[in-house]
């Protein structure tokens, strides 16, 4: 065995295919089946999309670095249960490109965060963390109220995640940027279109109790309350094989 | 520097930078209304202040035939240069965040000073910043006197070093202006990932050219760790960034991958970007300059075989450590537990084979800091890779998993492991490369030894203490069968220690300029010596011949 490396080390190329094929296969082994078994992701009849402004509070939360201190993925483990609700499954972020599960919990899980607080919660909570909680150790995002939503040409959004397989419809793409404004004015016309393409389960409110403008904390928290509620999937399956 | 090119890659030079220029003209012109005009600005600007360098040494007399003869070093010279900058700001803004956990205030009201904006720039400064200039300048190094043989052009080597730079820099600037992908370590979005791509292409291309000519038939172990290093960061990047661009006048994309199978993929690169970016180049970096500096040859060239294709083979499976009672299937969690715990193996003969290779010089290990940084990395390799393997094993994985565990063993390999040999092997390399018969003070490089080991051992020790406190309040039951403390209460338990970090990030950062300013002393006082002449080096380091047994 020595002696046939002390030959492969004399040939740069072999070197360079050996390396490859050596590292390919892990990778191959253990990725390329999760795209085709299907007990990987669960089956979720009721799943609904997320909404353009929910899906814009996502891309804000992932500009914010929010995931640096919040999973989203709880555990099979009983405290975690305990603590944050059902496990996660897999079904729940069958639409999340990129996923968000997080890999370290300096702040607490989101993964059910939705509906734990109020909208009013929620945005004190994100202006100014200690005045609602004193130990925190989280920033202030007290910005996000100031600065307006940018919902131009959002249909493209949604027409780039059709592509990598969210089942967005013409309609929806079509009508993202009035969609996304009109979640957060429940009073004006755009409203209606909101809760006939997503559901009549749709929240449709002033998150941020501001009805001069949609603001970028609109979006977020549309977000955070419907994180953990896209699917019942994970209440029904749960308890059991908990760890 | 510009005077040792020849005139046709002057003329290459400045072709490619005009093109440079001009695409970022078009991203600035594109992207008006987007975060990507602003990146369009910084390539813009990158390659014009370039053009102005290459235009300066434009007419200088071309290098004599006589170039031929000897090593291409300003490119490692540079990029050594460049790992130290980015080390200090990478450090600076380490420390600042760490602060951030203890005085949680500190952000002016300013998005981009907020953590999670800023905690990607100090993982990419450090990461990629530091740790890649180190590799890319210490790979040419090493490279040309292990082979016997000149970089196959001076301006490919160029083109590797700024570019990848400038993939750096469109990296950090990103997440302050709200740019990322949010793939932790694989931030940047689809523009930067294909321009690494580019760069990354021609550095396989110099290490291929330059073997190609090599008048040393074996290829020393060294390079085998740089090639699989260029090999599988390049495969790494490219499966796990892909995404589909919102536009083409916009930055943002969506990756390809969702939910279950992109969490797999993204932990399959982030634990690989572990073992080939910040494992396999380093013991490349320690293959090279430890043996030499000690004057050692390799203690055992089988147990080098065995370790390299060990990690090569086995690391790749590892990665779903990560994701351990999550929902990714089971089968998958126990297939990367197994094969973390067999990692031990081969980590721990690269370790033994680095140490083994000190025996009978230890009084040179007492005496000079330079090779004792080399010792002390190797030890924390070993220190750090027993405990990842460790902390893949399920249950002590529930435990330590999102909790400041995982941050103080990762510290124990970036600071202990990558920025030790790192240290160690510029002090070794920076007066080979300037001609110098040594570092500017010797004191201060003990000085900085001193400072970095201390900061290592409070942060680790600071991050052991909070990530077990942290994991067992989480789980810890009252008799009445109801968890004991909320979460706030772990939080509160957590400040402490993350005043202790911050103090030993300090530290860590304090001997980091120290290390700074005497490789900058030792550069500025060189004296313009003759240089080496292929002909007149040694064979390549007793290591070779020793290590193949011959
Ligand atoms: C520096 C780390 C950090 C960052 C970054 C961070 N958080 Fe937090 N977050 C915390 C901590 C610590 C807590 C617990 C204390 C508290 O409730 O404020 C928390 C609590 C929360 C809670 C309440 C959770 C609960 O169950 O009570 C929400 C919601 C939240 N964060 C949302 C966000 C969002 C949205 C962002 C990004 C805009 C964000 N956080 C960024 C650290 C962080």
């Amino acid at each position: 065995m020595f002696g046939l490396h002390y030959k492969l080390e004399r040939k740069a190329v072999g070197l360079v295919l050996a390396v490859i094929v050596a590292a390919s296969i892990g990778g191959l082994v253990e990725i390329a089946p999760l795209f085709t078994i299907d007990e990987t992701v669960e089956e979720a009849p009721d799943m609904r999309l997320y909404t353009p402004l929910e899906l814009a509070g996502r891309n804000i939360y992932i500009r914010e670095g929010c995931y640096a201190c919040h999973s989203q993925m709880i555990r099979t483990l009983q405290d975690e249960v305990e603590r944050y609700g059902p496990f996660s499954l897999a079904v729940e972020s069958r639409y999340d490109h990129p996923m968000l599960w997080g890999s370290k919990r300096t702040g607490p899980d989101l993964a059910r965060i939705g509906d734990k607080y109020s909208d009013q919660w929620q945005v004190a909570h994100l202006i100014d963390p200690r005045a609602v909680v004193p130990e925190s150790k989280m920033p202030a995002y007290a910005w996000l109220a100031r600065t307006p939503l940018e919902t131009e040409n959002f249909g493209a959004h949604l027409d780039a995640l059709r592509i990598v397989g969210v089942p967005y419809t013409d309609e929806m793409i079509a009508s993202a940027s009035s969609d996304a404004l009109g979640q957060a004015t429940p009073d004006g016309p755009r409203a209606a279109g909101v809760a006939q393409r997503y559901g009549d389960a749709t929240q449709i409110r002033l998150f941020d109790g501001d009805a001069a403008t949609v603001t970028e904390m609109d979006a977020l928290v549309a977000y955070l309350q419907i994180l953990g509620r896209l699917t019942d999937a994970a209440t029904a399956s749960t308890a059991a094989n908990v760890e | 520097m510009v005077s040792q090119l020849t005139l046709g890659e002057r003329q290459g030079a400045l072709c490619i930078l005009l093109l440079l220029a001009a695409c970022g003209l078009l991203m600035l012109g594109a992207g008006q209304n987007d975060p990507l005009g602003v990146h369009g600005g910084i390539v813009m600007l990158f390659g014009v202040l370039l053009i102005f360098v290459v235009i300066s040494g434009y007419f200088a007399p071309e290098p004599g035939t006589d170039a031929a003869g000897r090593y291409y070093d300003d490119p490692s010279k540079v990029g050594i240069v460049l790992a130290m900058l980015w080390a200090v700001a990478g450090f600076f803004i380490g420390d600042w965040v760490a602060w951030l956990l203890v005085y949680p205030e500190m952000t002016f009201d300013a998005a981009w000073s907020s953590f999670g904006r800023l905690r990607p720039v100090h993982t990419t400064s450090v990461i990629f910043g530091f740790g890649g200039n180190a590799l890319i300048a210490t790979s040419f190094h090493v490279l040309q006197r292990t082979t016997r043989a000149r970089l196959p052009d001076q301006l490919s080597p160029w083109f590797v070093l700024l570019g990848y730079n400038l993939f750096c820099l469109l990296a950090v600037s990103g997440y302050l202006i709200g740019i990322t992908q949010s793939k932790e370590y694989a931030e940047p979005e689809w523009y930067a990932d294909i321009w690494l791509v580019v760069v990354w292409v021609v550095y396989f291309l110099i290490y291929m050219r330059t073997l190609a000519r090599r008048k040393e038939p074996h290829i020393y172990v060294a390079n085998w760790y740089y090639m699989a290093f260029i090999l599988v960061v390049a495969i790494l990047h490219i499966v796990n960034n892909l995404a589909i661009p919102v536009s083409f006048a916009g930055a943002k994309s969506y990756s390809l991958f969702a939910g279950v199978q992109d969490a797999m993929t993204q932990w399959w690169y982030g634990h690989n970007a572990v073992a080939f970016f910040l494992t396999a180049g380093f013991l490349g970096m320690m293959y090279y300059y430890l043996p030499k500096r000690a004057d050692r040859p390799i203690f055992s060239y089988r147990l080098s075989i065995i370790s390299f294709w060990g990690i090569t083979f086995m690391y790749m499976w590892a990665g779903s450590h990560h994701l351990h009672y999550t929902a990714l299937p089971q089968w998958v969690q126990t297939l990367g537990m197994t094969f973390s715990v067999m990692l031990l193996v081969p980590s721990w003969a690269s370790a033994g084979n680095a140490l083994m290779t000190l025996n009978g010089a230890w009084h040179k290990v007492r005496d000079d800091a330079t090779l004792r940084f080399m010792m002390m990395a190797a030890i924390f390799y070993g220190i750090s890779t027993f405990e990842g393997s460790f902390m893949a094993i399920r249950p002590v994985n529930s435990l330590s998993h999102y909790t400041d565990w995982t941050i103080g063993h990762v510290h124990a390999g970036a600071m202990g492991w990558v920025a030790l040999i790192t240290f160690g092997s510029f002090y070794a390399v920076v007066p080979w490369l300037w001609k110098r018969e040594a570092m500017y003070s010797a004191r201060l490089v003990e000085v900085h030894f001193w400072f970095a080991l201390a900061g290592t051992l409070v942060y680790v020790f600071a991050m052991w203490n909070s990530g077990i406190t942290q994991g067992l309040m989480w789980r810890t039951y009252s008799e009445g069968g109801t968890l004991t403390y909320s979460f706030i209460d772990s939080l509160v338990a957590m400040h402490p220690y993350y005043f202790a970090r911050a103090v030993g990030g300090l530290l860590f950062l304090i001997g980091a300029l120290v290390g700074g300013y005497n490789i900058w002393m030792t550069i500025r006082t060189a004296e313009g010596v003759k240089p080496e002449v292929l002909a007149d080096l040694p064979a390549p380091a007793a290591a070779r011949q020793a290590s193949t047994g011959r």
